[in-house]
């Protein structure tokens, strides 16, 4: 009786046993299978629109068109673009521009890559109608307007391989722009059916779709080399295959499992742990995205005299390298500037740049000038949205403000991005609150212009600056990249003074790859040069 | 029993639309704008915004929506996803999925719940039983995404049985490790449930005159106990089927299995209402037509049990 009591607890055991073992005994990793080895598995998510060049603003499709479609430019692993499909793109005064092509470049299905595979592209993707979401990349080509169709007239075609463009006022980073996906060609045979485009999309590219069902929504998206691919972008893998993770806890799980090879995304719950899980082949650098908050001028406190100082004030009673260290564990790089490290043109250094140091001492005796103006009342609030994991960076920040000026701050959250964004946009938000950016293309402007000049797009906070405007657009005629620079680095010294943005922190990328792979180089927007990582 | 089932569905309208419709007020009250989110941070010229609103419906009022909605709906139309993909096509491919792993889920939890749960309570108080209770006490106070995680770390990256995620098309093998995540809740529910069903059962007259007619153990457990003691059980499970179908969004979210919950996640996360809506509304279908069975499952345990007509 002793014994079988024995065997039925035993059975117990093993039974509860099953519901984890029984489970793995089929469920093997199929991994190194010999002729698909040279397939790099990476992550991504799934696209939230069609996979149309100009119609696409976010990383889920931005990656898949890099690698598909070939622009006349390409950025190398520093940010610095080269020719591509362009042979020469050439200016005298930033405005008239004339852009010269490669010949024999062919799209994958044999069209041929011409100046109306530019003009036409670029068309659609302007034309009003079409309700593209960055149209708004062609807002300085003459011709192109919001509110109406029309025509972008400043486009103009010479002969087949040569075409010239004209812009509505100077912009010297036009040919730094023209990397960017909104300005990739389209072969003749999208414009019949751009729906179907979409879900096919045909391009001119170092990878190409693995067929025609080579997009598994919302699982994974399958690119194989384009063997008539003749760029400089010659991949030495045999492939990509973009997996969909809705978490990047999965991913990382998969990263460590040996599922995945590349990973460019490190969730928050791996951020103290994966340099010692990966060691060297974990990867942490600055990349193009910039942090910080807005104070709205409008505010009460916040104009004239009174508001710049108090904004000095806040600025330096905030210990950045304490809370990317603590909060971030490392994955953000305190900010020195307006823009990021990995762009041409950064400096560290800039005039006024002590302002982002944390100086408690200086903060408390800038806000008692404030005082002095204008007793303050009230309470110092941050607005941030809920879902984006902002909570702890916020309420380390307004505990820094509060620690230091010993006044009330707290953070004030919005359950959606969606929310706060809208608070936002119509101006009804009557607290500071969270901003970013993340970079089209890598210059200095494209942090500036379209953020601080004076009715710009995402002038979130109304800052007006007639000083800041004049310095960014003698920057923008400027043809000499050098000495473009040089202005736009004045400029954020006037932002420095002014702080229309509080900046915090750089973004840092943080990934890593498995061990079958080498040769993993993260580009300047944080996505992994693919075309040039082995596999062994 | 057909006038039955034909009434039973009849009632089913009713809540589907009311449901559809509070779903549908529901996603339309939730603040903001899901559009600006589209732009990320940049702020959209107001032109461009317009258009797109237009395009989505948007600038109506809701009552305007939301019949332009269920005016598609019985069209065969759910509406359009903001990747372009009709809402039809992703409930095509994503439930397919979803039940796949709910009915592995099912079969474990069922299987090994009653097996074990009646060892227990034909040995009860003896060791089996009391590592069995502890077992499931266990299993039933962790929180699902412990279970997910820790069965993910050891199991997938740890030992290398099994993959750490499921590969794309949810392959049966990729789907054993999560199943059995999903199942080991429930599993410890069912093996109590069954217990003290089996324990119950034992006591009572039949069960003892049966014994007394001389009919071996052989005869009376699987006859006479196992089946008299499953009615709650199948009850609970046929409940618990119609859970695991409307989706798993932890587990799915953690295994990144392509199916219902971790579709319906996202599709929140993003705004989309059409999507979020068409699937809620399926989910309700789902859950009704679960309840039908389970009533029904009753006549054929429990023949005491008829329908009125």
């Amino acid at each position: 009786m002793k014994i079988r009591r024995f065997g039925l607890g035993a059975i117990a055991l093993v039974a509860a046993g099953t519901l984890a073992l029984s489970g793995c005994a089929s469920g093997g990793s199929d991994d190194s299978a010999g002729d698909t080895a040279a397939i790099i598995t990476t992550n991504g998510s799934e696209p939230q629109n069609p996979l149309v060049p100009t119609n696409t603003n976010e990383v889920g499709g931005g990656k898949i068109l890099d690698a598909i479609f070939e622009g006349l430019v390409y950025y190398d692993g520093d940010g610095a673009p080269h020719n591509a499909v362009a042979e020469s793109i050439e200016t005298d005064d930033a405005t008239n521009y004339t852009i010269t092509l490669k010949p024999d470049l062919t799209f994958t299905n044999g069209d041929p890559v011409t100046a109306d595979s530019f003009i036409d592209a670029w068309n659609y993707g302007a034309l009003a109608s079409n309700e593209q979401l960055s149209s708004y990349f062609f807002e300085d080509i003459v011709g192109f307007s919001y509110d109406e169709d029309s025509e972008l007239t400043g486009l103009k075609k010479v002969d087949d391989l040569t075409f010239t463009v004209e812009l509505n006022a100077p912009k010297s980073d036009f040919p730094l722009r023209l990397g960017y996906s909104a300005f990739y060609p389209l072969p003749a045979s999208a414009f019949d059916d751009m729906e179907a485009f979409g879900q096919n999309p045909v391009g001119n590219g170092p990878y190409m779709l693995d067929g025609e069902n080579a997009w598994a929504h919302n699982e994974k998206i399958d690119l194989v080399v384009n063997p008539d691919y003749a760029g400089e972008r010659t991949p030495v893998n045999g492939g990509l295959s973009i997996v969909f993770y809705a978490t990047q806890d999965a991913a990382y799980a998969d990263l460590l499992g040996g599922n995945l090879d590349v990973l460019d995304a490190v969730p928050d719950s791996a951020l103290s742990t994966f340099e010692a899980d990966l060691g060297d082949r974990a990867v942490n650098q600055p990349a193009a995205v910039f942090q910080s908050f807005t104070i709205p001028e409008r505010l009460a406190h916040f104009g004239g005299e009174e508001g710049k100082l108090r904004r000095a004030a806040l600025s330096m009673a905030i210990n950045r390298e304490e809370i990317t260290d603590v909060i971030f564990e490392g994955s953000r790089t305190p900010a020195s500037d307006f823009t990021s490290p990995v762009i041409d043109g950064f400096s560290d250094s800039l005039e006024g740049a002590e302002v982002l140091e944390y100086n408690p001492d200086e903060a408390v005796k800038l806000w008692a000038e404030a005082d002095a103006i204008s007793p303050w009342d009230g309470e110092f609030k941050i607005a941030y949205n809920a879902d984006g994991g902002h909570q702890a960076w916020v309420d380390a920040t307004t505990n820094s403000i509060k620690n230091v000026l010993g006044i009330e701050a707290s953070g004030e959250p919005y359950p959606t991005f969606q929310e706060a964004r809208t608070l936002i946009t119509d101006r009804t938000i009557q607290t500071a609150f969270r901003t970013g950016w993340q970079a089209d293309y890598p210059g200095l402007f494209n942090f500036l212009g379209p953020l601080y000049a004076t009715n710009a797009g995402s002038n979130d906070g109304d800052y007006s600056n007639p000083e800041f405007d004049a310095l960014i657009n003698s920057g923008a005629e400027d043809t000499d990249p050098a000495s473009a620079n040089e202005k736009f680095q004045q400029a954020q010294e006037i932002l420095l003074q002014d702080l229309p943005a509080t900046p915090l922190w750089y973004s840092n990328v943080t990934g890593g790859y498995s061990e079958n792979v080498d040769d993993v180089v993260f580009g300047w927007n944080s996505v992994p040069l693919y075309y040039e990582i082995t596999k062994s | 029993m057909a006038g039955y089932i034909f009434r039973r569905l009849l009632q089913a309208l009713p809540v589907l639309v009311g449901t559809t419709f509070l779903i549908y007020f529901m996603v339309f009250a939730m603040p903001g704008d899901p559009l600006l989110a589209l732009f990320g941070d940049k702020t959209p010229n107001p032109a461009v915004l317009e258009r797109l609103r237009e395009q989505y419906h948007l600038d109506q009022p809701f009552i305007v929506q939301y019949f332009l909605y269920l005016g598609g709906i019985f069209r065969g139309d759910f509406g359009t996803s903001f990747s372009g993909e009709p809402v039809t096509e992703i409930l095509a491919r994503t439930f397919p999925v979803t039940i796949r792993l709910a009915l592995m889920a099912l079969f474990i939890e069922f299987v090994l719940g009653v097996l074990i749960g009646l060892i227990s309570g034909l040995r009860k108080g003896k060791l089996f039983d009391a590592s069995a209770l502890v077992i499931s006490l266990i299993l039933i106070s962790l929180p699902i995404f412990v279970i997910a995680f820790v069965a993910q770390f050891i199991f997938g990256i740890q030992l290398g049985w099994a993959r750490t995620t499921v590969s794309a098309g949810a392959p049966i093998q990729d789907l054993i490790l999560p199943a059995f995540v999903l199942a080991s809740i429930t599993f410890a529910q069912i093996v109590r449930l069954t217990r003290s069903s089996v324990i119950e059962t034992q006591s009572l007259d039949f069960v003892r005159t049966a014994y007394g007619k001389g009919l071996s153990r052989r005869r009376i457990i699987p006859v006479h106990i196992l089946r008299n003691s499953l009615i709650p059980v199948v009850t609970y499970a046929a409940t618990d089927f119609g859970v695991l179908l409307v989706g798993a969004t932890v587990t799915e979210g953690i295994f990144n299995v392509p199916g219902v919950g971790r579709t319906l996640y996202q599709a929140i996360i993003r705004g989309e209402g059409p999507t979020v809506v068409s699937f809620v509304t399926v989910m309700v279908l789902i859950y009704l037509v679960v309840n039908l069975v389970v009533d029904l499952l009753y006549g054929l345990l429990d023949p005491r049990i008829r329908y009125v007509k």
